[in-house]
């Protein structure tokens, strides 16, 4: 459990983490990143079968790929992940028709049983967020944690460099 | 006659673009899409996909069965498009039916060029561009030994494993000294040959097919080095060229394609196109070109549905652009890769390694701007590169970084990285 102030700011502030709501997005404060990977870890969790951390990681037969990604030039370090864009390059550029924009959500989706793993979005993304499945021959990307109650990496942050903020 | 807001002629990446463009500010105008073809929109771009297996005739849908439906559009499927009479903003097609338009798409799409050697349209011959052939080649190839695959471009190439995998001997011919030219550099080439020759693919440049022989059936074929080789399966895979047939004899501009502007508009007002029959700004060259690529396609389309629409937006990111896999080969490219296209002063930046099958390559102008890259191997984030193409940086000061394996924007200075990251990023927190 993370350690957090308790004036009334901050804990209201940890009850909206991650919390999930119809539009928004996650933005990212490069500044108090200190490049712990716990988001990657926690988004492998996120992405598991078995959504336990241990089992994910030691048992699973294929360990989950993170759809989040930390950049890292120390002393900078900064996750990055989908940005559900507006306008998605990566659906624009998408052969198959296995991205598409959600228009009641925001949320740029990824079917990957209609993905033939052309990365034509990997050339597309213009932030690098598409990531590639080598053992698979596809692409994955942040679902915005679709399935869960909560976004793992925004809410496994210890220092809050991941927020969601509501549009 | 049937009086539309918007008719769009095509069916294809250009008009989903349009549709959805359209649908995207306006919900209530009426659109009519006119189609020579019967089927619901399918992906061309599949066809190497479906052939091996990898998916269904059901699996090329590019939109869900009900797409038409829930965007509220009209339907003229198997229906040709033969004359447009502008003056009186009406299509007219080969029933004999008119359809007023108030906005008009041309998304026409391009025809496979097919070169000019006797006797090549037998049964089978096909080229690699629609279902039809699609269907055609999936015949055939079951009982086909030895096939010949016209072309060494993207999709020749991609024809020649597909064919190669079903247990084919499989001869790819080039009328270049090179495959894949003028789409990567001779390096580019030359790993890509290996590639097919290592899989067993014979790849003859300097050479194409001189004369076909047999009656219905292609049997054998002539080389232009004179060689006699046989041949049970012919794929012309050499290209498209834009459908302009509309356009003939008419006011709209051609050159090569329907030209465009920046709001994908033709020189005709209210009408618009997109898609393989135009001729439309290439960022990087500053021209007009015809991009007939299935991004470039779609992007065009959704921007005309939004013009058309009545807000303004422009294409102004298109390039000739492409993800490409040969085998185990990972090859991404973009824009401009050979430096004689540009200027003297252009300058490499590249790194090779042939034994890992490894190549990044970035061609700079004399502004530090980046016109051009390929990467073989590595292609993870390759989208990174192309957002510091379209946003002109100049890249001098960390070009070396761009060989990195996992380049991304931490290797970009400050300055320029938060710029691009604005919209994302929450600063000046401590």
């Amino acid at each position: 459990m993370q350690s957090i102030c308790t004036c009334f700011t901050c804990l209201f502030i940890f009850l909206q983490m991650g919390e999930k709501e119809e539009m928004g997005r996650i933005l990212i404060k490069p500044e108090v990143c200190i490049g712990c990977r716990l988001c990657e870890i926690w988004c492998t969790v996120a992405h598991s079968k078995t959504k336990n951390i241990i089992k994910a990681f030691l048992y699973e037969e294929v360990r989950a790929l993170p759809r989040v990604q930390v950049e890292e030039k120390l002393p900078l370090t900064f996750p990055m992940q989908c940005r559900h864009c507006e306008e998605p390059d990566c659906v624009a550029a998408c052969i198959s028709g296995a991205l598409s924009k959600d228009p009641g959500t925001g949320r740029v989706d990824h079917d990957a049983e209609k993905c033939v793993g052309c990365f034509s979005c990997v050339l597309a993304c213009p932030y690098g967020c598409i990531n590639i499945n080598e053992n698979e021959r596809k692409v994955v990307k942040c679902d915005l944690c679709r399935e869960l109650d909560t976004m793992y990496c925004v809410s496994h942050c210890p220092n809050e460099a991941l927020v969601f903020v509501n549009e | 006659m049937n009086e539309f807001d918007y008719v769009i002629i095509g069916n294809s990446a250009g008009a989903i673009g349009c549709i959805e463009g359209i649908r995207s500010v306006d919900n209530t105008g009426t659109i009519a899409l006119v189609s020579e073809e019967a089927h619901h929109v399918y992906s061309r771009a599949l066809i190497p996909y479906f052939l091996s297996g990898a998916t269904g005739t059901s699996g090329m849908a590019f939109r869900p069965p009900d797409f038409y439906e829930r965007a509220g559009v009209r339907l003229f499927l198997n229906k040709k498009a033969v004359k447009i009479n502008f003056g009186d903003k009406e299509v007219v097609l080969d029933d004999g039916n008119k359809l007023g338009y108030g906005k008009l798409l041309l998304a026409t799409g391009g025809k496979p060029v097919f070169p000019p050697i006797p006797g090549l349209r037998k049964k089978n011959v096909f080229s690699f561009h629609s279902i039809k052939d699609a269907l055609g080649i999936k015949q055939h190839m079951a009982g086909a030994r030895n096939a010949v695959v016209l072309g060494g471009g993207v999709i020749g190439l991609m024809a020649a494993e597909v064919l190669l995998k079903k247990n084919i001997k499989v001869c790819v011919l080039e009328l270049a000294d090179r495959v894949l030219a003028p789409v990567v550099d001779v390096t580019a080439s030359r790993m890509v040959e290996e590639t097919f020759r290592e899989a067993g693919v014979e790849v003859l440049t300097n050479n194409t097919v001189a004369a076909v022989h047999g009656k219905e059936y292609v049997e054998k074929v002539t080389l232009q080095d004179g060689r006699t080789i046989p041949c049970d399966l012919l794929i012309v895979g050499i290209g498209v060229t834009p459908r302009v047939e509309l356009a003939e004899e008419t006011e709209l501009e051609v050159d090569r394609g329907i030209v465009v502007n920046e709001q994908m508009q033709t020189s005709v007002s209210d009408v618009y196109a997109c898609g393989d029959c135009i001729s439309v700004y290439n960022f990087v060259t500053g021209l007009k070109q015809p991009l007939p690529l299935w991004p470039n396609a779609y992007l065009g389309g959704r921007i005309a549905g939004v013009n058309m629409a009545g807000k303004t937006r422009e294409y102004t990111t298109g390039t000739s652009m492409n993800a490409m896999h040969f085998f185990d080969l990972n090859l991404i490219n973009a824009g401009v890769n050979a430096t004689a296209d540009g200027d003297a002063d252009w300058h490499v930046v590249s790194k090779l390694d042939p034994e890992k099958k490894i190549y990044r390559k970035f061609t700079i102008d004399r502004d530090g701007v980046l016109r051009g890259f390929i990467l073989i191997g590595q292609v993870a984030r390759a989208g990174i590169l192309l957002n510091l193409m379209r946003k002109k940086i100049d890249v001098r000061g960390f070009q070396q970084e761009l060989l990195r394996d996992n380049f991304g924007y931490a290797d970009l200075p400050d300055l320029i990285r938060w710029h691009l990251l604005k919209e994302h990023m929450i600063l000046g927190v401590v």
